[in-house]
């Protein structure tokens, strides 16, 4: 209910106790004036005492007045319940209203009926409400319970160690020690890592959605410990800012005992909820706990949400409210009219107890109150109770539904939030997150194009057809579970799993290979919840199957490669076999890519600086065992001969392979590496030792065995997960990258040789840029190489131009390389595929020491460095020969095409909010369907305000122009707009038009406020999609649209960074199952996999909107039926409020005989089959229109009750009148009337009988008239003094009561079953079609879905197996593409950017340009490969010195052709 | 536990997912059951309203509903009634007297007039006299609940002690309850009326015999009212220590003599007492069934003495006298019939809009067939 405001509540009421714990602070001689240098000030600042003895007296002053690490986010307690949730239920306004007309009730002038009666209706719906609230609270209840008291080592003072407390027991200020794969407690400053280089690696996915590793560093000056962390040497002061929502912003300083301070940032700060990976032991101090932590910060808790039924249903009741209103004024105007009527006091006129008789006035207001009390059923007070019980119910069935349950979670749909079901079916605006929402997260190599050469990878494609259950993966896993081990030592990755058996499966781009029986035992700290512990890939993204054609080739170029270490006589040349050898090192060693192995969880193959020594632990073991293994380093291996006796224990299992490494270390000592400080600077300073680097043999030629026998397999570890992909990629080709360093890449060629290669220079990935470079030097040649990655357009723009080639020859190939790869990238990319292209370099000596040192320079300097380091970057980065190019599936969930396309044809807006790079984001969008290949994309970036204002008055005008004639209905435009009004542009098909945006882009406009702009131009979109934005930008879009364009929307997400969007839609749903549970916990429906959306929405949504929409209507109708009854008897009672039905009957009516029908209408009832609902999605707009409950069905629905009421009344009226009837008599066949008549009302609206349907609607009927009789045989004096005794058994022995009861239901029901009949018949609405398609046999009904579904589309949507057959020409995307100067690239460097003409002439000339581009889709023609810049370039006008145009050439057949603005 | 080989598949109609698997569990935990009822596949009809449905339906309901109104209006036709408002307005009877006289004098004298009819026929039996008063509201919210049914039941703490729904009528202005309390008990119709038969013009007047039992219902009668337990075997000793509604004359236990009739059992005051549902009503006051008159009244000239109580003028209301047959339906009744014959004949004739639209539509069907 309110839970916002509770939540919101709770926060200030933190605040308040913080506050007023640090007004007091400060009162109190805390900070004394012997430490006056330390005033800090607690308003500004948060001030941390480290907790050990030499602070703990401040410590306990100030940590106190900090918050603990209990959270607490239930709404009640034990004792606050009671009189809270009676509080926020008087909320609700009917509740209030009802216990207004209670007390009303309670004045004895106004008693209409019993007093404690009258309560009763009140109380079973508050009480029936509070239960429900109740349970939700418990259960809310215990999981805050299950975190709190989940364990964490805490440094305790007194015992000088670490000791295991629960959660809550964290405070401000201790130290906490965090073992591998434990969940941090609390945001804690890291202060030591067992990490040698003082690193520690974060998951962070219970945050963010993201699981590739994240780096966190110890503080400065904390990194170099050589042994394990002392708490009570710390003797630092922690100076910080306040508790805040940024996850990614955080400063302070650290006060030394000597005044001196250190800074750190976010960059040493672990978060809460955050995942420790590969990090034997961190210890931090926290800064922030429990609700202060920027995790629960960042979780604004649930808001209240009202649906938008009931939001309607509000309206509708200040409507009755009116008419109640009105009917009392009636009341009160006729009872004083009609008591002004008498010269004297008629008998029946009855005089107070006094025996006085009141003013006509007063009597008239009395009598308006007392009508209130009568009339009070009007305003439906079961209704709320039936709402909540049919939500339950709607919910039961939601649960229940196979189609939701996903196997390989194990979990079905999960319902939070009870109240918002019947949203489901009105949504008209889905925001969706990407990763891991449409997407595994699984990156699989698909294929690749090398020197123009294409390599389809069909076996590779086929493997990922096959179903994913046989996914080697689990069957390991419960191979793994049958081992058994101590329960508390749980060991390794495995059997974790094997814990977890509920997720066999877990997502991560880096792969494990299994090792069988590695059962090293080690302790580490579970955090035993439904976590996943250690993430890892299905083999569905580390198993490449390789292309047999290209697998010889390989081979080949193996081995031509292997010659090379022999002779060296081979020149390198531009031939295929040595392309292929060198696409495949690229793979391999042009990533970010750590290797580690099995044995242990996510272990880093590392080779350490030798001199740290460390005490016996994982990482040295591992790092020793690497170090046998890949025998580089002989010295680091002596000098931890100390712990031999614990290595050789626990590599007794590896020792065969010891031997042959031991025998390989001697050759390879032999380098000039003798020193670590040596190898370190040798890089950059001392082009002699390079120089005679490459001499010496670096490369080791290991006798190992069979790659596929090869001893501990290794483990991927990326930071996205294409690098991943390509790695394994390369792997399938046996080319596998063993291990690396920061200096040094280790890859093992096919033959089992190992190539080092001397990392010269990582350049990174950046968006900026787009690509990556490693600049290696060969072992074998030893020429300096640069290998370049990156989108496809950049790389085409930085390479050689193959025109400044001298050989003819060369030129030519390389011409047609570059052609026909572009080719390849343009079917990739319609394919969906993510491409990239691999390009390389070879440079002098000579000029990489220039540019090197250039490069030192850059990184030295302090003012724009980043610009420097992109100018050395381009520097670098140029000429390159093109090697060739990968396609990478970015593996979307299952179904998730088909889901967009249906979501979309039922007239759903899409949009994807992603935190993730432009690039990835479109891909996806295109392989989803989001974007079609036909769409006009416009693409807008930039940071400046007005730039952004004239690109969004440019795209609105010109994408008008395309929709000129469908103005008006926009919204629809999608179907409307070709089956309805035939084009009457020249084009027939008119391109949808698709909107690329990104998050600096939406902080103009959001600053600029350009939000209307933006909406406009949203309204004519298909799709939008918004990449790079930070979650508040997700939920500022969600509210935007929300809010401004007064729409439904619904957010779907997995990752915390989903959180605040999910809360800001009308509905969130978050994806349970893959990442943390944060994403869950704040929505509102858990799904585990996207395709359930299109169930959940289409069918449930649909139903339950339906169903509850068309209850809703049925209880206004039913109650104004009913009241009426009453009114139109206070004529004939001089308005005197007297009824003609006994109070008892009167709540049996309401409270028993007719609740359950609507009940279970709401519950049950299909109006169509899921199949129908399914195959037709245009159905929901029915929904999406609030077709079934809006004004003008309320008032049809009021008319239709005003008329049955009338007939119910007027008809036993006429029979009984001038007769010596008594009030019961007259009022049982009324009563019985009006039940046959609402309960036959609601037979009719049922669509679906089933047999639950047929009895309960008779069983209501039959209860009627059994509780009737029996209450009105057995009741003589018990209700005195209304006394219905024996009536009802007199009627029945009256013909005339069977008589007026078979007649008048028929006449008040005539015309609604006139006009359903006449609809029924003559109607076309789509409902009825669907229902009429519903009733036939199941084969035609096929016949007529399919003929249904052609007629509604006459041009089919083209299916992604077909990409080629599209019916539309291809039009190109445009981007306008604007960047402020700030914008990295500089733009002196025109290749980078094309300026191009914004407006409308680009536009047209795309438009024209059709048929150029139409055929290129059937024939790629070669000459024309894109984005040259020498090609596309024609200097544009330039105006004001600012804007830069240029006219985008048109590219035929390439999609991505760009053309953009810059101002 | 050892995993044991588990099908996964359901229904095994997927392609694909009727694949085995190994699981350590036959089937998730959470899995939902797949029934009928969770599943919301239970077997249904589905009812489509349409022409093809609704035209039988118009018709037969309208045939049938015709049919019904004919038999039931003819029957009601049937039924005989004669009725006298003896309000005695002035110029309408010798009952204007009695009115004028009672007018502006409380209590009012009392006062007799009489009613002069013949009839040409028999009428037929078993005939029921009733008095009709119009105007008067027993259904008044304040007027309705001003009673005791425990007392009325015979409770004697109740006859002591009645509800104050009762007030102002609940006890007298020097504290004895009052008993019957209650606005209905205190406005009770005291007219009475008897019958007399001129067999022969210029004949003497013999009285008709009413039977003035078995008016009320037999319940009322037999459960719903009884008098408070016996004190020596008197009513009157009973009744000790209340005091008669003030607009009484005598006691209750005086209404009658016939001890079977009189206290709160007393058929004038229980039939008074089942407060009429609408402004204009009838009471029973007797049926004629006795003697020679069991068949009906014959011919003859007939006079009713009308002892003139009652007032009326306060609320503008009318006192008649009803004589009515009674058929296998009631009393005269003949709007039923009517209500019959309207809803029958708007049921064809929506019968016949619904065929005009069902055939018309069929065109169009046809036609879109043909797109």
């Amino acid at each position: 209910m309110a839970l916002s405001v509770d939540s919101s509540w709770l926060r200030w009421q933190w605040r308040v106790r913080e506050g007023s714990a640090q007004s007091a602070s400060e009162a109190t001689p805390l900070l004394s004036a012997e430490k006056a240098r330390r005033s800090y000030n607690l308003r500004r600042q948060r001030v941390v005492f480290p907790n050990n003895s030499t602070f703990h007296q401040d410590w306990e002053k100030v940590s106190r007045s900090y918050p603990g690490n209990r959270i607490h986010t239930t709404k009640y307690t034990l004792f606050t319940f009671l009189p809270q949730n009676l509080f926020e239920q008087f909320h609700r306004w009917a509740n209030l209203y009802f216990l207004l007309l209670v007390i009303l009730n309670w004045i004895p002038s106004m008693e209409v009926f019993h007093r404690e009666i009258t309560m009763l209706p009140l109380a079973i719906v508050l009480f029936i409400i509070m239960v429900k609230d109740g349970l939700e609270d418990l259960k809310r209840h215990r999981f805050d319970k299950a975190i709190n008291c989940s364990n964490i080592r805490i440094y305790e003072r007194k015992v000088h160690n670490y000791v295991r407390k629960p959660w809550k027991d964290v405070r401000v200020g201790d130290f906490i020690q965090v073992q591998c794969n434990e969940i941090i407690p609390a945001d804690i400053l890291l202060l030591f890592s067992s990490d040698p280089s003082g690193i520690c690696h974060l998951e962070t996915a219970n945050l963010d959605g993201e699981t590739n590793l994240k780096q966190r560093r110890v503080v400065k000056g904390f990194s170099q410990q050589e042994v394990q962390f002392q708490p009570e040497r710390f003797c630092n002061t922690i100076v910080c800012e306040k508790p805040n929502n940024h996850l990614n912003r955080f400063k302070g300083y650290m006060e030394h005992p000597d005044q001196t301070r250190t800074g750190f940032n976010s960059e040493n700060l672990l978060l809460r909820g955050c995942t420790v990976r590969n990090t034997e032991v961190a210890v931090g101090i926290v800064i922030y706990a429990g609700h202060e932590t920027k995790a629960m910060l960042n979780n604004s808790g649930p808001r209240y949400k009202r649906s938008k039924i009931e939001r309607r249903m509000n309206t509708d009741i200040f409507f009755c409210i009116g008419i109640l209103f009105l009917m009392c004024l009636i009341g009160a105007v006729g009872h004083s009219l009609w008591n002004g009527t008498f010269e004297e006091h008629p008998p029946f006129d009855v005089p107070d107890t006094n025996g006085n008789f009141l003013p006509l006035a007063l009597e008239g207001v009395y009598m308006f109150l007392t009508m209130i009390i009568l009339l009070q059923v009007l305003i439906p007070i079961s209704l709320y109770v039936s709402i909540e019980l049919v939500k339950l119910g709607q919910v039961f069935f939601l649960h229940n539904d196979l189609d939701l349950y996903d196997e390989e979670t194990d979990s079905s749909i999960q319902c939070r939030a009870l109240n918002i079901t019947e949203d489901l079916g009105q949504i008209q605006y889905i925001f969706s997150d990407k990763t891991g929402t449409l997407t595994e997260n699984k990156m699989v190599f698909r294929r690749c194009t090398i020197m123009g050469s294409e390599y389809s990878h069909q076996e590779n494609a086929k493997r990922l057809e096959t179903p994913k259950e046989l996914d080697s993966d689990s069957e390991e896993w419960t191979q793994y579970q049958c081992l058994s081990f101590p329960a508390r030592w749980v060991q390794g990755p495995a059997t974790m799993r094997g814990q977890k058996s509920a997720q066999p499966l877990r997502r991560c781009q880096s792969a494990r290979v299994p090792i069988q029986g590695h059962s090293r035992q080690r302790s580490m700290g579970h955090y035993e919840n439904s976590q996943p512990a250690v993430a890892f890939s299905s083999s569905i993204e580390k198993d490449v199957t390789p292309d047999k054609n290209l697998l010889t080739k390989v081979r080949d170029a193996a081995l031509w490669l292997e010659s090379l270490s022999d002779g060296r006589a081979t020149k390198p040349s531009f031939s295929t076999t040595s392309s292929i050898a060198d696409f495949f090192l690229a793979l391999t060693i042009c990533n970010s890519v750590m290797v580690s192995t099995t044995t242990e969880p996510r272990q880093r193959v590392t080779i350490p600086p030798s001199t740290k020594a460390l005490g016996m632990s994982l990482e040295k073991i591992q790092q020793l065992f690497q170090r046998l293994k890949l025998s580089s380093l002989s010295q680091s291996f002596s000098s931890t001969a100390p712990s031999d006796t614990d290595l050789g224990e626990s590599l007794g299992a590896n020792a065969p392979t010891m031997d042959s490494d031991e025998k390989d270390d001697s050759s390879v000592c032999s380098g000039g590496y003798s020193t670590d400080g040596g190898y370190r600077s040798s890089v950059w300073d001392q082009g002699d030792i390079l120089g005679s680097g490459s001499g010496a043999s670096l490369e080791e030629e290991l006798e190992t065995p069979a790659p596929g026998l090869a001893g501990p397999e290794l483990c991927y570890e990326a930071e996205s997960p294409d690098e991943a992909a390509l790695v394994h990629a390369a792997h399938a080709y046996s080319f596998t990258l063993v291990s690396r360093t920061p200096e040094q890449v280790t890859v093992r060629l096919p033959q089992g040789t190992c190539l080092t290669f001397d990392l010269l220079c990582t350049l990174g990935f950046d968006s900026v840029r787009k690509r990556m470079s490693v600049v290696v030097r060969h072992p074998l040649t030893g020429e300096i190489v640069v290998y370049t990655k990156g989108a496809d357009s950049v790389i085409m723009d930085l390479l050689e131009d193959p025109a400044s080639v001298t050989d003819i020859d060369l030129e030519k190939k390389l011409k047609k390389t570059q052609a026909r790869t572009q080719k390849h990238l343009d079917l990739y990319a319609r394919d969906g595929l993510r491409t990239l292209c691999i390009a390389k370099k070879v440079i002098s000596e000579e000029d990489f020491r220039r540019w090197a040192s250039f490069r030192h320079e850059a990184e030295a300097s302090l003012e724009n460095r980043d610009e420097l380091l992109m100018e050395t970057a381009q520097h670098l980065e140029n000429r390159l020969t093109l090697l060739g190019a990968t396609g990478i599936e970015d593996r979307l969930q299952e179904g998730v095409p088909d889901t967009i396309a249906a979501l979309r044809e039922a007239g759903i807006q899409v949009w994807v909010l992603t935190g993730d790079k432009q690039e990835t984001a479109v891909n996806i969008a295109y392989s989803c369907r989001l974007l079609d290949q036909t769409d006009t994309v416009y693409t807008i970036n930039t940071e400046n305000q007005e730039t952004c204002d004239s690109i969004l008055n440019c795209t609105l005008e010109e994408v008008k122009q395309f929709h000129e004639p469908q103005k008006p209905d926009r919204k629809l435009f999608g179907f409307r707009l070709r089956s309805k009004t035939p084009s009457t542009t020249s084009a027939a098909v008119l391109p949808e038009v698709g909107l690329v945006i990104d998050g600096k882009t939406l902080n103009a406009i959001f600053l600029g406020k350009l939000e209307k702009k933006f909406l406009e131009l949203t309204g004519y979109c298909r799709s939008v999609l918004c990449c790079r934005c930070t979650p508040l930008q997700k939920s500022m879009i969600v509210k935007l649209v929300r809010d401004k364009l007064s729409v439904m929307t619904l957010s779907i997400g997995d990752g915390a960074n989903d959180v605040s969007m999910i809360q800001a839609a009308d509905i969130g749903i978050g994806i349970s199952g893959q990442e943390g549970m944060q994403a869950v916990m704040s929505s509102d429906f858990a799904i585990s996999r996207f395709r359930h959306l299109k169930k959940l929405l289409l069918v449930h949504g649909h139903w339950c909107y339906s169903r509850l929409a068309r209850m809703v209507v049925y209880y206004f109708y039913k109650n104004v039926c009913y009241v009426n009854l009453l009114f139109w008897y206070q004529f004939f009672c001089g308005f005197s409020a007297s009824t003609m039905i006994d109070y008892w009957q009167m709540i049996f009516f309401n409270l028993f005989f007719t609740s359950l029908p609507p009940l279970i209408f709401g519950i049950l009832d299909k109006d169509i089959s899921a199949e129908t609902l399914l195959a037709l999605p245009e159905l929901y707009k029915s929904g999406q229109n609030s077709e079934c409950y809006n004004l003008s069905t309320f008032w049809i629905s009021m008319l239709d009750a005003f008329y049955q009421s009338l007939i119910c009344f007027f008809i036993p009226y006429l029979t009984y009148k001038d007769s010596d009837i008594d009030v019961f008599t007259f009022g049982t066949p009324i009563n019985t009337i009006s039940l046959t008549t609402i309960l036959l009302h609601q037979a009719m609206e049922m669509k679906t009988w089933t047999i639950i349907h047929g009895l309960i609607l008779l069983g209501s009927f039959l209860m009627y008239f059994a509780v009737s009789l029996l209450y009105n045989a057995t009741c003589v004096t018990c209700n005195s003094p209304t006394n219905p005794y024996w009536v009802m058994e007199v009627q029945f022995s009256d013909l005339t009561f069977y008589l007026v009861c078979f007649l008048t239901p028929v006449a008040a029901l005539l015309p609604r079953y006139f006009i359903l009949s006449l609809r029924g018949t003559y109607e076309k609405s789509l409902l009825l079609k669907a229902q009429k398609i519903d009733q036939l046999p199941r084969d035609k009904r096929d016949l007529e879905i399919q003929n249904w579904r052609s007629r509604q589309r006459p041009a089919p949507v083209p299916s992604m197996s077909q990409p080629s057959q599209h019916p539309m020409p291809h039009r190109p995307e445009q981007a306008f593409r604007a960047s402020t100067p700030k914008s990295s690239s500089p733009p002196k460097r025109k290749h980078i950017e094309d300026w191009v003409l914004h407006g409308q002439r680009g536009s047209r000339e795309h438009m024209t340009d059709d048929p150029c581009s139409g055929d290129s889709s059937a024939k790629l023609s070669s000459g024309e490969h894109l984005l040259g810049p020498n090609r596309t370039m024609a200097p544009g006008a330039y105006s004001g010195g600012q804007t830069n145009m240029s006219r985008c050439s048109q590219r035929g057949s390439h999609r991505r052709s760009q053309s953009s603005l810059t101002i | 536990a050892a995993p044991r080989l588990a099908q996964r598949g359901r229904g095994g109609g997927r392609p694909g997912a009727a694949a085995m698997t190994w699981s350590a569990t036959a089937r998730g935990a959470h899995q939902p059951d797949n029934t009928a009822f969770t599943q919301q596949r239970l077997p249904a009809w589905q009812p489509l309203l349409s022409a093809s449905i609704a035209l039988p339906l118009f018709f037969c309901a309208g045939l049938a509903f015709i049919g019904l109104g004919l038999g039931l209006y003819y029957s009601s036709n049937g039924i005989k009634e004669l009725e006298y408002d003896y309000t005695g307005d002035a110029g309408t009877g010798n009952c204007s007297l009695c009115a004028a006289a009672g007018q502006g004098r409380a209590p009012p004298p009392s006062c007799s007039c009489a009613w002069y009819f013949s009839l040409a026929e028999l009428f037929q039996g078993p005939v029921y006299l009733y008095y009709e008063l119009t105007n008067f509201y027993q259904n008044n919210r304040r007027y309705g609940v001003s009673r005791d049914d425990r007392q009325l039941s015979g409770v004697r703490f109740a006859l002591f002690h009645p509800a104050n729904e009762c007030a102002p009528y609940q006890r007298s202005a020097g504290g004895l309850p009052i008993a019957p309390c209650g606005a209905i008990a205190n406005s009770l119709f005291n007219d009475s009326f008897s019958l007399w038969h001129q067999r022969q013009p210029g004949g003497p007047y013999v009285e008709v015999p009413l039977d003035r039992t078995g008016i009320a219902w037999w319940t009322d009668y037999h459960v719903k009212f009884r008098n408070p337990p016996l004190v020596n075997g008197s009513l009157a000793l009973a009744f000790r220590g209340t005091v008669p509604p003030p607009n009484w004359h005598r006691p209750v236990y005086e209404l009658s003599r016939d001890p079977n009739n009189t206290g709160f059992i007393n058929q004038d005051f229980v039939v008074w007492m089942r407060t009429a549902a609408l402004p204009t009503f009838r009471k029973l006051y007797a049926r004629i069934r006795q003697g020679n008159y069991s068949a009906g009244l014959p011919r003859g000239a007939y006079r009713v003495n009308i002892t003139y109580n009652y007032p009326v003028r306060a609320f503008g209301g009318h006192k008649l006298l009803i004589f009515s047959s009674i058929s296998w339906m009631g009393g005269k009744n003949p709007f039923l019939g009517i209500a019959y014959l309207v809803v029958g004949s708007l049921c064809i004739l929506t019968g016949f809009v619904m065929l005009v639209v069902y055939i018309r539509y069929q065109d169009q069907d046809d036609d879109d067939d043909d797109d």
